[in-house]
């Protein structure tokens, strides 16, 4: 129930949008999003973009784990 | 390089974690749970740092007085019934919503709010979604009654989470810092929290970022210093979701509602606003409801779920976990749940 994942936004027909799940596409209701644009991530829960979320740390992964972990003292 | 980091964490919360008193931290979300007992991150802490799970399993925490009453409006009312898989699964005196079913009531599993606004475009009968979830969900119930369809309503079980964190706080329970929700997070943003005088670190669902949470929180408590910090930057602001803030305001009240395991919570209820009651199943059917009666489920007397909703014991520690009680055959809605903790721990393997 409080389970949601993170997805690429492909196509914009508003109020929907396709988010890409890893290769699994999906129409999901972006209403509660300001300024969506397509190749932005969204987090989805229950069919509903609930947030944006920063591409950089999902594709710079390893690399913003490795400063956080350096950044520690 | 996953592993490593992990380890890294590991040894950097051992060290910080070196010679204080015992300490327990919480968290509150069911993917946390799932999280830390897939990754066995408990087996990761030090001796003096215990890591308990709390009320935040949206299926979990809904008392079955709200369950008998969408039972006896479905036998009671010709009306479809709308609602989430795990949902459908609690039991109730050996019923459930998914036993309605095979007895011929039209109860049908959703995956999104929206699915049930179709089944209700495209039929004559009333159509009854039965709401639950966190501030995650309730934006999207406001969406869906703001929508306007005319044979749509909503049987609210929604509840606000951020008074819950305050409940258990001046509850008897000892907790010295939270790992607060993600996902209510994205929502509420980081302001909600910042009243709650208690350490507490808004995180992610990877393990890295269960580990650094564990880490700023033993600092925090370490340096007393009852502070919110948001380690799920990636998805959550200072403001949180504004918009979805307004829906969920717009169509939502603040009352006083019970929990199971917690009681009454303060200003934890969803109720759906007397401006869009033609959309509340309570209103809409209140003669069904006056004569309903809640009653106590004599199969559950043995069930700790409520022990286990307050982090006050483990699911090894219920006599029925695993024997009587499983993920094929629950007893109470922690085993139904995919997000229960007795659930999380049956499948993979908790300790
Ligand atoms: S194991 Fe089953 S009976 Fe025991 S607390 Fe969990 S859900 Fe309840």
């Amino acid at each position: 129930m409080c389970l949601a994942i993170i997805g690429k936004v492909e196509s914009i027909e508003y109020p929907f949008a396709t988010v890409n799940f890893k290769g699994t596409k999906k129409k999901v209701r972006i209403d509660l999003i300001e300024d969506l644009k397509i190749g932005e991530y969204v987090l989805v829960h229950v069919g509903f973009a609930i947030q944006k979320v920063d591409s950089r740390e999902v594709e710079q992964y390893n690399e913003i784990w490795e400063n956080v972990i350096n950044s520690l003292q | 390089m996953r592993s490593k980091i992990i380890f890294e964490l590991a040894k950097k919360i051992e060290k910080e974690a070196n010679g204080i008193r015992d300490i327990k931290i919480m968290h509150l979300c069911g993917t946390h749970e799932d999280t830390i007992t897939r990754y066995n991150l408990r087996s990761l802490m030090p001796k003096n740092l215990k890591l308990l799970s709390g009320p935040g399993c949206p299926v979990c925490i809904i008392p079955d007085a709200d369950l008998q009453a969408v039972f006896h409006l479905i036998e009671n009312a010709n009306v479809v019934l709308t609602t989430f898989g795990d949902m459908a699964r609690v039991p109730f005196e050996g019923k459930s919503l998914f036993y309605f079913k095979s007895k011929g009531c039209e109860v049908k599993i959703v995956y999104s709010i929206f699915d049930a606004l179709e089944i209700a475009k495209r039929s004559d009968k009333p159509v009854v979604h039965f709401g639950i979830g966190f501030e995650t969900t309730m934006p999207s119930t406001a969406l869906a009654i703001l929508d306007g369809i005319e044979n749509f309503y909503v049987f609210s079980s929604h509840r606000f989470f951020v008074p819950a964190i305050n409940h258990l706080l001046s509850s008897n329970i000892k907790i010295d810092g939270f790992i607060n929700p993600g996902h209510v997070s994205t929502i509420v943003g980081v302001k909600a929290y910042e009243k709650i005088e208690i350490p507490q670190v808004i995180a992610g669902f990877e393990p890295e970022d269960v580990m650094l949470a564990v880490y700023q929180l033993v600092k925090s408590i370490k340096n007393g210093e009852n502070k919110v910090f948001n380690e799920y930057k990636r998805a959550v602001t200072y403001e949180g979701n504004v918009k979805a803030q307004m829906v969920m305001n717009e169509v939502f009240e603040r009352e006083n509602w019970d929990w199971r395991g917690l009681g009454v919570v303060k200003d934890s209820g969803g109720k759906i606003r007397k401006k869009y009651e033609e959309y509340d199943a309570l209103k809409v059917f209140e003669d069904i409801f006056s004569n309903f009666e809640i009653k106590e489920d004599p199969k559950k007397r043995a069930c700790r779920c409520g022990d286990v909703l307050k982090g006050l014991i483990e699911p090894l520690e219920c006599p029925l976990f695993n024997k009587v009680c499983n993920p094929k055959n629950p007893v109470g809605p922690c085993m139904v749940s995919v997000e229960g903790t007795c659930n999380i721990w049956a499948r993979l393997g908790g300790c």
